[in-house]
């Protein structure tokens, strides 16, 4: 046990057989490489083990887990990638983290962020930029920027993530490895700093697509503490997986393969329906009409549920406090030095859309638009059982590359905002390289609560290609 | 598009200060997304239901017991400033 690089939760969990100091010997083979990596990657913004090893028993005896920072871990402080939250410690544990604990985990780390997974490239931290492990000069993508390369870098078994509008999948797609967004309500969200409460989801960053359905096994389910959480029945992930895709119907939708779609990726999205035809699958021609709006929408009601959410940050009970001699000006002081420059944005724009004599043409019109994605996935799951599209539509960029301009930066969530508006699960998974050693994504989105069969279709392509066995050179 | 919106009325509105530089980019920066989601003046949207919520819920209830919550002390512990079993804030009424 000298390099976790390769070992994925199942592996891990073999080594450790429930046995303390075997969890010992692989969780400090994780801080050795941590230590080695960190410093050129900055996957966390903490990363530490625990004093004592005494595991509890379950399906994660021992396997350190790290989580983004916006998860709350009771004790620890949680500080969502912003200046605002710097000395939070929660007085509580998250749902997901209290179930992840309850089934064995360790929990070692909290992942560097977008603030208030504000951003696509994980440059808006106020604990500074995260580098891609594929090529440092590049963006790991974001907002779980954090998660996604400590997973690919191998500074990680396994992580949770949060999608708002693709923070999960997209980074997941810039670090070729697994990232799954649930359906909205099949995780608690208890405990997760909220963002747009309509739209964001937890989910895991794994190396596997195994390894996903076992933390999704492990998180799903409803919680009393998140009204929203659904009753729906939990299957059995894990002894579902089949590699079985014959006679599946994938769909392509057209309007996916528009201008701004880069062409190497527009390759493996081509490549990818080509192995799944060689699989025994059925490639449907499909139609999302309102596709190019998304961006739109998106940027409306996600802003305008943020600026309202980001109201609770006044200095008043937890967090950062710049002291003043009356109340307004505490707050402003504190939220002027405890917001940086993307988080201010958002709340000014959601301010506006929701503010009086314009939220009819804007917030209304935005949640009307929004509809429109409901029905279009409606309509085509009425002829598919999955479809098949970009993640992203590019490669990794450059670091720096989008910082001055946020609407070029917005339109790399263009393809995986439709998942979050509708509520529907989505997956993103190894999908290839471009010349240059780029990794591409290729994201498979489901029916509502049919995860199963959304991760038996990406397990179905993880074992016909070698994409997710290729490992960045670090 | 700029003049539709007053960037200082925003900013009190949300309770930010913007230094004289951030004004001006965050002025244009807005001016610019929400020309670009003018294009949603497009699509028809006669008749259509606005979508709050994916989720297909009515109303949650749940019993009204009394369940241990959090720890009062714990929830205090960590707050910016406190008195006693309480958040203290700057003096809210000026004495004119």
């Amino acid at each position: 046990m000298t390099n976790p690089e390769p070992l994925t939760i199942q592996a891990a969990a073999r080594f450790i057989q429930g046995s303390s100091e075997k969890a010992r010997t692989v969780a400090e083979a994780l801080k050795k490489r941590v230590d080695q990596l960190d410093k050129s990657i900055n996957a966390y913004i903490q990363f530490q083990l625990p004093k004592t090893f005494e595991i509890k028993q379950g399906p994660l005896a021992g396997v350190p887990i790290s989580v983004k920072d916006n998860l709350c871990t009771h004790g620890w402080e949680t500080t969502c990638g912003s200046k605002v939250l710097k000395g939070f410690i929660p007085p509580y544990d998250a749902t997901v983290i209290r179930k992840l604990k309850e089934a064995g985990a360790v929990i070692v780390g909290k992942c560097n962020m977008d603030e208030f997974a504000f951003g696509s490239s994980n440059e808006s931290s106020a604990f500074g930029p995260v580098k891609n492990p594929w090529d440092l000069t590049r963006v790991p993508g974001g907002s779980s920027g954090g998660s996604a390369a400590a997973v690919s870098s191998g500074e990680a078994i396994a992580a949770l993530g949060s999608d708002t509008g693709g923070s999960i999948r997209q980074p997941a797609s810039f670090c070729s490895v697994v990232g799954l967004k649930p359906t909205y309500g099949r995780v608690s969200r208890y405990g997760l700093v909220a963002f747009g409460s309509s739209l964001d989801q937890i989910g895991p960053i794994t190396k596997t697509v195994e390894d996903a359905a076992l933390l999704l096994q492990v998180m799903a389910g409803h919680d009393p503490l998140d009204s929203t959480s659904a009753q729906e029945p939990v299957p059995h992930y894990t002894e579902k997986l089949s590699k079985q895709v014959n006679g599946l119907k994938i769909g392509l939708a057209k309007e996916h393969f528009a201008a701004g779609l880069d062409p190497d990726v527009e390759k493996a999205i081509r490549q990818a329906a080509k192995t799944y035809q060689d699989l025994g699958a059925k490639i449907v021609d499909i139609s999302l009409p309102h596709s190019r709006f998304a961006v739109h929408v998106y940027y409306i009601v996600a802003t305008a549920e943020a600026s309202s959410n980001l109201g609770r940050y006044d200095g008043v009970r937890y967090g950062l406090r710049v002291p003043s001699s009356n109340l307004t000006e505490m707050y402003i002081d504190t939220r002027d030095q405890g917001f940086g420059a993307e988080a201010k944005r958002r709340i000014l724009l959601g301010t506006f859309v929701l503010s009086a004599g314009y939220y009819d043409a804007y917030y209304l019109r935005g949640l009307k638009a929004r509809t429109f994605f409901r029905r279009d996935f409606e309509e085509a799951f009425k002829q598919v059982d999955v479809i098949l599209t970009p993640t992203a539509p590019t490669p990794p960029f450059k670091l720096g590359e989008k910082t001055g301009d946020p609407l070029a930066m917005y339109l790399s969530d263009l393809y995986t905002i439709p998942a979050n508006l509708a509520g529907n699960p989505a997956i993103s998974i190894p999908g290839g390289f471009t010349n240059r050693d780029l990794p591409i994504g290729i994201q498979l989105i489901g029916k509502p609560f049919d995860e199963a069969t959304l991760l038996s279709t990406a397990y179905a392509f993880e074992q016909a290609t070698d994409f997710h066995k290729k490992k960045p050179r670090i | 598009m700029s003049e539709k919106f007053n960037i200082d009325s925003l900013a009190d509105l949300a309770r930010i200060r913007l230094k004289k530089e951030e004004k001006a980019k965050l002025t244009n920066d807005l001016s610019k997304i929400l020309g670009y989601v003018e294009a949603l003046g497009q699509l028809n949207l006669e008749g259509i239901e606005p979508t709050t919520h994916v989720a297909k819920l009515e109303n949650v209830f749940r019993a009204d017991e009394v369940k241990p919550a959090l720890v009062r002390e714990e929830v205090l512990k960590h707050s910016p400033h406190r008195e006693g079993n309480f958040f203290k804030v700057p003096k809210v009424i000026d004495q004119a």
